[in-house]
């Protein structure tokens, strides 16, 4: 007992020792239902941190990366978070994935005055701002209002949602509900389902007695490609819009046929090579896209873009502050102008998003493949 | 009947002490404060199930029950955190006796289907009630927790707060290993039928044990919402039920050791684990395998062996 | 009436893992919570050998099945033989550990992502009065109903399923006639992961497969077995359409976040009502 004891206390210290210039955090929910989001995300920031050192690092010094897996529960992501702060000694950290996990540790960060910059959408996790809370996804609401502009010039008024029981889903559910308010579109059905239900047609047989002109369905994970099966077989005659929360191959590959004619929300990473040469944005997509893919063997998600952001608008922060906590916050508010995988970035004092509606563009799932609907 | 073990007593008090004049680093004291939850609430599973043969599957809705209803009265009607957190261990306790009377009639795998069943309800409700809960988004205006004017936040001071707690539910768990009521209740799980025969009444015995037991866990979960500043319906769900069943059987059924030694055990574990994390989930299933298969009466059981060794020696 | 289509596929697949309970349950007295992995496994198996090694149907199938009975059977050897006090409670968090360790090694060898398999037959929509089925939906219904039968035949007619049988209702008896008691927990072992890997392999293309969906397939056969009255063989199956049905049937009613908690609370009123569950003895006389 008393060696295993000690190999264990051997362990924390070796693990705990070597002082690089430059220690980044990161959490990210690599296991549990969120994972779908997290494993990009993760081997995202892996990539870009090894590529990095390669290069010399940032001034000259090399970055070590802490990353712990938050399993998508907030008492493991607030953990790990005073893990990375007490015992890492983190200059800054990115993430969680997860909307409710950011929220957990919000206060944390003012407490411990550590820079957090987080991959999840939640208008909460910036408003009320906190000095020390980031967030590089786009909010909810941007991902609507794409939604409910195009279903207006449509001329489609009546619309049916069908929500995850999960912190996506119930964010997404918000913004559907108080949109629509404003832009005087009528909620015609509000149904839930659970991320692991594997049968939605109850849902979507009661949606379809209200007669919708459009049905959107926010979920992540194979439950959305359900409801696109399910959907399908039961011949609803109405649009079936998803959320970003399926932009993957993935969510294609399950869906299969099913999956034709789906409209959806996403940043414009999955349409890369199909951008005019005239944007911004092209160049950047495609070399990161480019990377990712031959690297890992995989199709990218606009979710380890949220990585990606997160690494540079950091790593630009470094370059011209250094350590110093404050000074990196400061020179992370005048970030403008960065043109990342969701938008142009421009962070000041007040926002700590800095992304517009323009972040999103639609998508429609045509042949198997993401198609540009309108840029 | 046994005496009360002073010197089990006086350890813990010594390590929790030690604890605190050594332990300065937050990390590790946050883990020693999660531990410490996770120790009052697979005690109490342990009392159910060890004492009464109760298999509840439903502990980490008392749990969460305790954590909500403490935040959400603290914070809509003004109430000072401390007495909400009393209202909440009430309720919770009530509502275990309404629950029960009904349930606690049903025996074995029925009796665990019923407890894991009534979390599921709670689970929903935690998550569809979000004008009151916040829904699966969280509830995110906890008020900073006050005890008598002082006001506790950071790892430190929540310890003392926490580490205290502890050790009175550590002692109320030692008072009631060696009363009367501790005899009954294993008679009853020895033979109901033996126990009736001398006119105990069960049921009433069950459902006291069985009510005070979710009183006392939703204490601890009100004091928990206090202490993470958030909350949301993952941290109640079955799994938490399930991990409770482990650190008590890990640490051995029956006696009051047997929780807290399983309960810090399983709570470092995964600590150590995270280089590994693919492995995680496989090492932490092969651990509670290995404990079971060779290890009946848990750790604690293994312990007192030893101990028992070397002091007849 | 879609609920009643939809609830009936999904509750011939909590009747298919019932069944699984009920065999163990019969013959160990204990809830193998394991059954659930049993279910995710079948699906990652079809999927290897379809989609990775690319062996027809009809050669996978029977290829799962056989790896199915060997994973029961070990299974029973690594995890519940060896238990040293093998008391009801030791034997249940033996079976916790072992889902936990199966899951574990589910995530490391086939990944975190959902896995596709294709269809068995054409896709295709049936219509019904008031609803539709696929042509996919109605296999799995089929298969189960078909493994169900062929079980209870099985149970009644050849001796192996008698000697289960002598088992369950004597075990001292059973072994002073010459059963090998041990060899027929094994047995049942076998069986159940055999079940679980039938409602894996139907089940697939339309779930997909998720290292995690054993849990809540679990979770449900349980509840299914419970409320047919546990180690009653018909009352599992009942229990498990039952609750299929009940599910569809709350979330086309009522508002569908709280479907869940319905189809839960249906259960504990049974169970206040009728303790043994719907059609439990005190000891049934049956498989």
């Amino acid at each position: 007992m008393k060696k295993l004891l000690l190999i264990g206390m051997l362990l924390i210290f070796a693990t705990g020792s070597s002082f690089a210039e430059y220690r980044l955090g990161a959490l990210f929910s690599t296991t549990g239902p969120a994972s779908f989001l997290g494993m990009p995300e993760k081997q995202t920031l892996e990539m870009l941190v090894e590529k990095t050192n390669k290069n010399g690092g940032i001034n000259g010094e090399k970055i070590e990366l802490f990353m712990y897996d938050t399993r998508g529960v907030d008492a493991e992501a607030r953990k790990k978070f005073i893990r990375l702060v007490k015992r890492d000694n983190v200059n800054a950290v990115i993430g969680p994935t997860r909307s409710g996990s950011t929220l957990a540790i919000k206060d944390l960060a003012e407490k411990f005055q550590v820079p957090l910059l987080s991959c999840a959408s939640s208008d909460k996790i910036i408003n009320p701002l906190n000095k020390y809370v980031f967030k590089v996804a786009p909010s909810d609401k941007h991902a609507v209002r794409k939604i409910y502009f195009y279903l207006k010039t449509k001329g489609m008024e009546n619309i049916a949602i069908l929500t995850a029981q999960n912190g996506f889903g119930d964010s997404g559910r918000d913004a559907l509900l108080s949109e629509a308010e404003k832009m005087g579109l009528n909620i015609v059905a509000d149904e839930k389902f659970r991320d692991n239900d594997r049968d939605m047609t109850s849902q979507l047989t009661k949606i379809s007695e209200r007669n919708p002109d459009a049905v959107i369905c926010w979920g992540v994970g194979p439950a959305p490609a359900i409801v696109a099966k399910n959907f399908k077989q039961l011949q609803i005659e109405a649009e079936l819009i998803m959320s970003h929360g399926v932009a993957s191959k993935k969510f294609i590959e399950l869906a299969g046929d099913a999956a034709e004619g789906i409209i959806l929300p996403a940043g414009r990473l999955l349409v890369a090579e199909k951008l005019p040469d005239s944007s911004k944005f092209k160049s950047m997509l495609v070399d990161y896209k480019n990377e990712y893919e031959s690297t890992f063997g995989e199709s990218v998600s606009t979710f380890g873009g949220h990585a990606y952001d997160a690494f540079m608008i950091i790593k630009k922060a470094l370059l011209t502050a250094g350590k110093d906590k404050e000074k990196l916050i400061k020179s992370m508010e005048e970030i403008t102008d960065y043109i990342g995988t969701y938008g142009i970035f421009n962070f000041s004092k007040k926002d700590h998003n800095g992304l517009d509606k323009d972040a999103f563009i639609l998508i429609e799932i045509r042949n198997g493949d993401w198609e540009l609907l309108e840029s | 009947m046994k005496k009360i073990n002073y010197l089990f007593l006086f350890t813990i008090l010594l390590i929790l002490v030690l604890t605190k004049l050594l332990i300065k680093n937050e990390y590790y004291l946050s883990i020693v404060i999660f531990g410490l939850f996770n120790a009052i609430n697979a005690s109490c599973f342990n009392i159910l199930l060890g004492y009464t043969g109760i298999i509840s599957l439903g502990q980490g809705a008392f749990y969460g029950i305790g954590a909500y209803c403490a935040v959400i009265t603290a914070a809509s009607y003004g109430i000072s955190p401390s007495i909400a957190i009393l209202m909440a261990s009430f309720f919770s306790g009530i509502l275990a006796f309404v629950v029960g009377y009904p349930t606690l009639r049903l025996h074995g795998h029925y009796l665990a289907m019923a407890t894991l069943g009534f979390g599921m309800i709670i689970y929903v409700f935690m998550n569809e009630m979000a004008f009151l809960t916040g829904g699966p988004s969280g509830f995110l205006d906890i008020n900073k927790f006050t005890l008598l004017g002082m006001s506790i936040y950071g790892e430190s001071e929540f310890y003392i707060f926490v580490a205290s707690m502890f050790f009175v539910f550590v002692v109320m768990f030692e008072l009631f290993d060696k009363s009367f009521l501790a005899y009954k209740l294993k008679f009853i799980k020895e033979s109901e039928f033996a126990s009736k025969s001398f006119g105990i009444n069960i049921f009433r015995t069950k459902l006291l044990t069985f009510s005070l037991v979710a009183a006392i866990t939703a204490f601890n979960g009100g004091v928990y919402a206090y202490y993470a500043g958030f909350i949301s319906p993952v941290s109640f769900n079955f799994h938490y039920s399930i991990q409770l069943l482990t650190m008590a059987i890990v640490g051995g059924v029956g006696s009051v050791s047997g929780g807290i030694v399983g309960a810090a055990i399983l709570t470092a574990l995964p600590e150590f684990m995270t280089a590994i994390e693919d492995y995680e989930m496989v090492l932490y299933g092969l651990f509670l395998a290995v404990t079971i298969i060779f290890l009946p009466e848990g750790l604690s059981g293994l312990f007192k062996k030893i101990v028992g060794k070397n002091a007849s020696n | 009436m879609q609920f009643i289509y939809s609830g009936i596929t999904s509750g011939s697949i909590f009747a298919l893992v019932a069944l699984g309970f009920n065999i163990i349950y019969n013959t160990t007295g204990i809830i193998n919570f394991a059954q659930g992995e049993f279910v995710m496994i079948g699906g990652m198996l079809i999927y290897t050998l379809l989609s990775i090694y690319g062996i027809p149907l009809f050669m996978a199938v029977p290829v799962a099945l056989l790896l199915a009975l060997i994973i029961g059977i070990l299974f029973d050897k690594i995890f519940i033989k060896l238990v040293k006090v093998p008391n009801e409670i030791n034997l249940i968090t033996v079976t916790i550990a072992a889902a936990t360790i199966i899951r574990g090694l589910a995530m490391v060898i086939w990944g975190r992502n959902t896995l596709n398999v294709s269809g068995y037959i054409p896709y295709s929509v049936i219509s019904f009065p008031g609803g539709s089925l696929t042509s996919n939906s109605l296999l799995v219904i089929a298969v189960s109903l078909l493994t169900a039968f062929s079980l209870s035949l099985f149970f009644k007619k050849s001796s192996l399923g008698k000697a289960f049988r002598a088992c369950y209702n004597d075990k001292m008896a059973a072994s002073i006639c010459g059963v090998d008691v041990g060899h027929i927990r094994m047995l049942a072992f076998g069986i159940a992961a055999f079940l679980g890997v039938v409602a894996g392999i139907v089940t697939a293309p339309i779930t997909y497969v998720t290292y995690t969906d054993g849990v809540m397939v679990g979770l449900k056969g349980f509840a299914a077995a419970i409320l047919g009255g546990l180690g009653n063989f018909w009352g599992g199956v009942a229990g498990g359409l039952l609750l299929g049905i009940f599910e569809g049937f709350f979330a086309s009613i009522l508002p569908s976040g709280y479907k869940d908690a319905f189809a839960f609370l249906i259960i504990l009123f049974v169970l206040f009502l009728r303790p043994m569950g719907l059609f439990g003895k005190k000891k049934a006389e049956r498989l």
